[in-house]
């Protein structure tokens, strides 16, 4: 009834994940903007040889593939490419919704090295939902022909997260990029992510919303990112939220709610 | 209900009366993800800035706020000064060839002994129809469409859309409209299918239902000729700047109808906040003349010329018909333009014009041709091969400046044509959409025509 299509979609795919015969030792998220070839380096980690299973919501396709390092079974997932997570779009909530509801281990962002600044943004949007996040800095090699440096120690230590150059066209970067979702995913780095301060008055409602987040969420999300959401208001994320809460009280009375999620020109024709 | 379920509704509901004190929280959080985006990149990022540095100060210019408008009007200006002037002496040429090689069709038909009515059909319905529209359509679009694929190319639409983007977002709808928009200007039903990179349905809707403001290629040339028209008849003499002022007024209370259609929308059918989205400037580029030239000329030029002949001809064929066959001491045409009389005098025009728009339908190309050939009562079209003789035969039937005026309103402000209705329906699924993508324009055409009308009568100005 809550459920979007989407969301449906997510959390079927979910279930597969689960009950998939190779059990993975951890689940990571590949978001990124599009153009960044991040589809180069889910690839470039995964191999061409990997199973890739196509997963599609409404209009949004979801790829997982494998791989292992240090004897560890990976599962990355293919998020698709979007320039933000306030779900302005059906690919922009699954996006979110998965890295929010997904639970993944790690979330891997990958950034187009000559447009950094555009990329950061939805960067930042990542680390307020999730510490375990790492930065691909992909595309270094055409920076350069560009005459674009990025300095990435210094980015790692702006952001907070760990950084990685990579040029996966050429498989450069890729084992690095390995390592660092290692280190996160399995505790051997405790990342500390930069917090973005807004202006007075939000940080204000953010504080007093943020207890009884925690409290009702029982520390399942951040809850200074969850807080900041409902004062933003998003009608998408808000179901998904009472949604959550019913799936861990299963005997919960259901109650009514307007459909709010992504609408289709059908839902739109009832407003006649 | 449990607990958790209504702890949670009031979380929700304390949060929406914090959102609503503090104002677009949306639009603060956006600010400082970009603020702090910007410092990091700043820090780390090192650039060899030369060409990218050009592109900034460019940009700073045409989207200045004090810059920005006047230079998009005056570009606008300059681009119908080009076509219109620059179509005027392609466009006579055409016709002197098109209907002289008219003559010979009709000897030819003599030579054949064909009946008249064949030749009446086929030569003066069809044919002449055809001459009308190639004519009069091809040399317009043949300079404004590598004109405009040339600002296209060059990078200057996106910054059209920067420009605009606060506007729009007032009236609720999405900023990419605008870049649905300017497709419009070239075909609308290209226009609406261009929304579909507009993520949210409800402002994709919004800009599907009002792409039609746009004046389409099919219209240009009726405000072309009208603009010209009307200013012989106002001010005696032809005047190509004034002709052009006044296309480009047209397109910006289009733009202004659009921005008041939206917001009415938003704020009741299609209720809704605007979503935020990141629009890429990309750099500047000198586009390549030659394939800039085959781009504009096939795929746009000639492929809109083609759709309007494919129309032309049958419905040129068809008016003859109707201006031809009599019921009673009336051809049909008359009599249908008779029942219209009385609507078509109450906005300003007569029964004529509001007919030759329904006869329109198919394509907006033919209702000029269409409304010669019904004023000539023989049902053929005279040699108008200029628009001094085309202001002769429409003043000779009763036209002043304020039926010209409407004319051009109700061009720009009318159901859009067979074509866009139909893509509109494949767009939105929906036919209830696609009859209100009719409904909306046309009301508010006849209620501008009636108003501007009315209140010119009642001032004795006409």
């Amino acid at each position: 009834m809550g459920l979007t299509a989407q969301s449906t979609g997510i959390y079927a795919f979910l279930e597969e994940l689960s009950r998939s015969p190779v059990k993975a030792d951890a689940v990571v998220a590949l978001a990124g903007n599009p153009n960044t070839g991040k589809s180069t380096v889910f690839n470039g980690l995964t191999g061409l040889n990997q199973h890739t299973g196509n997963w599609p919501g409404k209009t949004v396709v979801l790829a997982k593939g494998n791989y292992r390092h240090r004897n560890k079974s990976i599962t990355l997932v293919d998020l698709p490419g979007t320039y933000s997570l306030l779900a302005n779009s059906a690919d922009e909530q699954v996006a979110r919704d998965f890295i929010c509801f997904g639970d993944p281990d790690a979330t891997v962002v990958v950034a187009d090295a000559t447009c950094l600044e555009r990329n950061l943004n939805l960067v930042l949007q990542v680390i307020e939902i999730t510490p375990k996040t790492i930065l691909c800095v992909n595309l270094v090699d055409e920076a350069k022909r560009k005459r674009i440096e990025v300095d990435c120690p210094k980015l790692e230590r702006s952001l907070g997260i760990p950084v990685v150059p990579a040029a996966a066209r050429d498989k450069v970067g890729l084992t690095d990029l390995k390592e660092a979702i290692h280190k996160v995913v399995f505790g051997k780095q405790r990342n500390r992510p930069k917090r973005i301060v807004y202006n007075q008055a939000i940080e204000a409602v953010i504080g007093e919303l943020q207890g009884e987040v925690k409290r009702l969420f029982q520390g399942k999300f951040n809850s200074r990112w969850v807080a900041l959401r409902l004062l933003d208001g998003d009608p998408t994320l808000v179901n998904e939220m009472r949604n959550y809460l019913q799936r861990r009280q299963p005997k919960a009375e259901p109650f009514l709610e307007k459909g709010e999620g992504v609408k289709g020109f059908e839902q739109l024709s009832n407003r006649f | 209900m449990n607990n958790l379920a209504t702890d949670f509704e009031r979380l929700t509901q304390k949060a929406e009366a914090e959102r609503k004190k503090l104002g677009a929280v949306r639009d603060q959080v956006v600010q400082a993800l970009y603020r702090e985006a910007q410092q990091i990149a700043e820090k780390v990022v090192k650039k060899e800035e030369n060409k990218r540095d050009l592109d900034r100060t460019i940009d700073n210019i045409v989207t200045s706020k004090l810059l920005g408008y006047p230079l998009m009007l005056a570009l606008l200006s300059f681009i119908f000064w080009l076509t219109i002037s620059g179509a005027n002496l392609p466009s006579a040429l055409l016709a002197d060839l098109l209907f002289g090689f008219q003559h010979r069709l009709t000897a030819f038909f003599q030579w054949v002994g064909a009946p008249a009515w064949l030749h009446g059909v086929l030569v003066l319905g069809m044919y002449r129809g055809l001459a009308w529209v190639v004519s009069v359509m091809l040399p317009p679009m043949a300079i404004f469409f590598p004109l405009f694929t040339f600002l296209e190319d060059l990078g200057y639409l996106p910054r059209v859309a920067f420009n605009l983007d606060r506007l729009f977002k007032k009236a609720g709808a999405h900023g990419k409209q605008i870049l649905t928009m300017c497709m419009g200007f070239g075909c609308n039903a290209a226009g609406i299918i261009a929304c579909r990179i507009i993520e949210s349905p409800r402002e994709r809707l919004i800009a599907i239902l009002t792409n039609n403001f746009v004046p389409c290629n099919g219209r240009f040339p009726t405000m072309i000729t009208m603009a010209a028209v009307f200013m012989g008849v106002l001010v005696s003499g032809y005047n190509t700047f004034a002709a052009s002022f006044l296309v480009a007024g047209v397109v910006v209370l289009g733009v202004l109808v659009t921005l008041a259609v939206s917001w009415v929308l938003s704020k009741t059918l299609l209720k809704g906040v605007p979503s935020t989205f990141t629009l890429e400037l990309p750099p500047y580029r000198l586009p390549k003349l030659g394939p800039l030239l085959i781009r504009s000329v096939l795929d746009r030029t000639l492929f809109v010329l083609m759709r309007a002949v494919v129309v032309a001809a049958p419905a040129g064929a068809v008016t003859w018909l109707l201006a031809n066959l009599q019921v009673g001491d009336l051809s049909i045409l008359a009599h249908l333009a008779g029942w219209l009389q009385g609507f078509g005098h109450a906005i300003g025009l007569d029964g004529f014009i509001v007919l030759a728009f329904i006869l329109g339908l198919p394509a907006n190309e033919i209702v000029i041709p269409i409304l010669i050939m019904s004023y000539l009562a023989q049902g053929m079209m005279l040699e108008l091969d200029s628009i001094d003789a085309l202001r002769e035969l429409l003043v000779n039937n009763g036209w002043t400046w304020l039926t010209t005026l409407n004319m051009i309103l109700l061009s720009l402000l009318h159901f859009p044509c067979a074509t866009t209705l139909l893509t509109i329906r494949k767009e939105t699924q929906s036919t209830k959409w696609t009859v209100l993508a009719a409904l909306i324009p046309t009301g508010i055409g006849i209620l501008v025509c009636f108003g501007v009308t009315q209140i010119v009568r009642t001032l004795g100005l006409v």
